[in-house]
């Protein structure tokens, strides 16, 4: 690491000392606990190397020890602002290998909690992207819009974060009477909220002259390094679990799947990737709509847990779901006792993160931060 | 100097009205910046909707004087790799260099520090000095952060500079003076006699007014540049550089940079409410004007300016510093030049 790489980059018409920074893991903008060294050229980034580990927490090894159930609290923690999501892959993994055919109310309540929290997570998504560009207002409205959801998800599981929601078989608890109303209630507050930002920051000539031609993240290069989610979509890759590996019970619902266009600048840069997210805020809607609609009111969300928990020895699957941040799957391997003998996650922020040297390299430094804002990663999961 | 200042006609020319003369926009400044650090508080609370600062006392009003208390009580860290002297200093200069510009800033007409004939140019002059301070501070500092956040300032500096003075000089040619008071003796009368709108003149000044509205936008983005406010608080960018220059700054030297940075917000504004908005006059020809009406006009249109400001800062996302150079070098100037053309051309045809 001592030496010096010299890239010979053409905008460096002369040769000029280049400084290495420590851009975190104290750092406002880094979103955690992520160091990235940096060698910037004046302001031009030449070099980013990030350096993880900084929250590991030995996941992996902790569910070792644990029994099945007692896996979903650490699940919740690996992207801790979509624990919902998180549950469900793991969840659906484990009922797969114990063949639990999980009520019909159920899967409505998974369907709705999930994009509800996948909304929740896209507004902060959102909304750090823009406090990355220097807007503070906007960061606020979405923030008081989250509370909405997260006033539900509190009313349904006890918890404002990490919820221990989704159990094996079934739900920790039913919902509560007027629940249909209040998630209708907060769909038309998100989109209310969507269309003012839409004004306010998206739209605005200095945030499009910031993010547009930014980060430029060609598919093939997104294909190559295994990104999902809207990072990859934001390369015009339409490639959607939910459509294209449909589990639960997607395939009854009616959305689309943004993609990039290129809109205001290149495919595949910086706004491109943030449109995406605003986009799917509003599919999301829509499939919470058609949730509520079709959502059966009598069933017992209790019944199909089961009293013991032990799959076949030698079992093992891989499950994965369409987290709000790409593909996050776990791969469980049973003992035939009621601890796992291992789980490995495929965890979607440590994925994406692997594309950022490649694209922020020539970029100022400004937009380096920009670029890392767009891939949207979340420590926990990064390092697990 | 006694018709432009009550307190020598009042005390006399000795050295006491001297010493008076030069603390009372220090207590003024005081007095502002307390209330500019609450009004940035309650606006930008009012923009997002939350409430604001809610527990000292009523309203949460004593907040900006609990946070000095606070700033005041703090440990003074010097970083061990620091240079003290210049460390030590360079807060004091961007203070000076803010606190100077005060002295020809016409409150009233009867109240202006030091009424010298080279107003204007002396506010760009001393205006600069802060810059240097800011060198200072972002080098002794000895981080990489504080060292690009000043230099960034400085190149952002000259690039706004030049936009702003040639803005100035279209006014200096109109009212044929730099002298604050006379600019705003120039402009006495109702609010279409204010420079934004062209100055006084019959019909033809028609002609002059959408190059000198131009010129009043032009100052108002270069003075933003100046104050290191958004949308170009590139030197500070909290979001890269974590807090810029002043990184590694603490307690009361931290205090002084923050009370420079509100002081520059009302230079700038004063610079702008008299060279294009009238200073002192009411805006209502001879209603509600006078001495005293003056100060209240003046400081009013000031804090209209500076409301302005804070509006700003709280909607609009950060230019990056490429950007900021291209509007500076590549907008505002030839946009200034031409400006500055048709404005000298009308004068010299009138």
């Amino acid at each position: 690491m001592n030496e010096t790489k010299k890239i010979q980059l053409e905008y460096s018409q002369m040769e000029s000392d280049r400084m290495r920074l420590n851009v975190g893991p104290q750092h406002p903008s880094t979103h955690g606990v992520l160091r990235l060294e940096v060698e910037i050229d004046g302001e031009i980034v030449t070099e980013v190397i990030p350096h993880i580990g900084y929250l590991h927490r030995c996941f992996e090894k902790h569910c070792e020890k644990m029994t099945y159930p007692q896996v979903i609290p650490y699940v919740d923690r690996l992207d801790y602002i979509s624990a919902m999501n998180n549950e469900w892959p793991y969840v659906m993994a484990v009922e797969k290998l114990l063949e639990i055919k999980v009520p019909e109310k159920v899967e409505y309540i998974r369907v709705i909690m999930a994009e509800l929290n996948r909304i929740a997570n896209h507004q902060i998504a959102v909304a750090t992207f823009g406090l990355d560009a220097g807007a503070f207002t906007p960061f606020l409205y979405f923030f008081r819009d989250r509370e909405y959801i997260l006033w539900i998800m509190e009313k349904c599981s006890g918890a404002r974060l990490l919820f221990n929601y989704f159990w094996i078989g079934g739900l920790a608890h039913d919902v509560y009477p007027s629940f249909k109303q209040e998630v209708l209630d907060a769909i038309k507050q998100v989109r209310k909220t969507n269309a003012e930002v839409m004004n306010l920051l998206i739209y605005n000539k200095i945030f499009i002259d910031r993010t547009a031609n930014i980060g430029i993240l060609p598919a093939d290069v997104a294909i190559n390094y295994a990104c999902s989610g809207p990072t990859l979509r934001g390369s015009g890759v339409k490639w959607d679990l939910r459509k294209d590996d449909t589990y639960s019970i997607y395939n009854r619902f009616d959305f689309n799947i943004p993609v990039g266009k290129g809109e205001v600048g290149q495919l595949g840069d910086c706004w491109d990737r943030n449109i995406v997210r605003m986009y799917e805020m509003e599919e999301s809607c829509k499939i919470i709509e058609q949730a509520v609609a079709q959502m059966p009111d009598t069933g017992d969300v209790k019944e199909a847990i089961p009293a013991k928990l032990r799959p076949p020895k030698g079992a093992e699957i891989y499950q994965r779901a369409e987290n709000p941040k790409g593909e996050l799957g776990f791969y469980v391997v049973s003992n035939g006792t009621e601890k796992p003998d291992r789980i490995k996650a495929r965890g979607t922020s440590f994925v994406n993160l692997s594309v950022l040297p490649v694209i922020s390299k020539g970029y100022m430094f400004a937009d380096l931060i920009l670029i890392l804002g767009s891939i949207d990663i979340v420590l926990g999961e990064v390092d697990r | 100097m006694g018709e432009t200042n009550f307190l020598i006609k009042l005390l006399g020319d000795n050295l006491i009205t001297v010493l008076l003369i030069s603390a009372l926009p220090l207590g003024f400044l005081v007095v502002y910046a307390l209330l500019a650090i609450l009004g940035e508080l309650k606006i930008s609370a009012w923009m997002q909707e939350r409430v604001g600062p809610m527990r000292t006392g009523w309203k949460g009003v004593l907040q900006p004087l609990a946070e000095v208390i606070k700033l005041i009580q703090k440990e003074d860290i010097t970083p061990d790799a620091a240079n003290k002297p210049l460390y030590n200093l360079a807060p004091y200069i961007v203070f000076t260099g803010a606190y100077a510009a005060f002295a020809v800033i016409p409150f009233s007409e009867f109240f202006v520090p030091s009424g010298i004939n080279l107003g204007l140019f002396y506010i760009f002059a001393v205006g600069s000095i802060g810059a240097i301070g800011i060198v200072m501070g972002g080098w002794a500092s000895n981080n990489k952060y504080t060292l690009l956040g000043a230099m960034r300032s400085v190149a952002q500096l000259i690039s706004y500079e030049i936009p702003g003075a040639m803005a100035i000089l279209s006014i200096a040619v109109l009212s044929s003076s730099l002298n604050m008071q006379e600019i705003n003796k120039a402009q006495t009368g109702w609010f279409w006699n204010w420079f934004m709108f062209g100055g006084p003149g019959s019909y033809e000044k028609l002609w002059v007014i959408p190059f000198t509205l131009g010129l009043t936008l032009i100052y108002m983005i270069a003075s933003l540049a100046e104050t290191n406010r958004t949308p170009f608080d590139i030197p500070e960018g909290e979001s890269e550089l974590v807090a810029g220059y002043h990184t590694e700054y603490s307690g009361m030297k931290f205090a002084m940079f923050f009370f420079a940075e509100y002081a520059n917000m009302f230079v700038v504004a004063a610079v702008l409410v008299t060279a294009f908005m009238g200073g002192w006059n009411s805006p209502f020809g001879s209603f509600l004007s006078g001495p005293l009406w003056g100060a209240f006009w003046f400081i009013g249109k000031s804090f209209f300016v500076i409301f302005v400001q804070i509006w700003l800062r709280w909607t609009l996302p950060r230019l990056r510093v490429d950007q900021l150079m291209y509007l500076g070098w590549k907008i505002l100037l030839p946009v200034s030049f031409i400006c500055f053309l048709f404005v000298s051309l009308f004068r010299m045809l009138n």
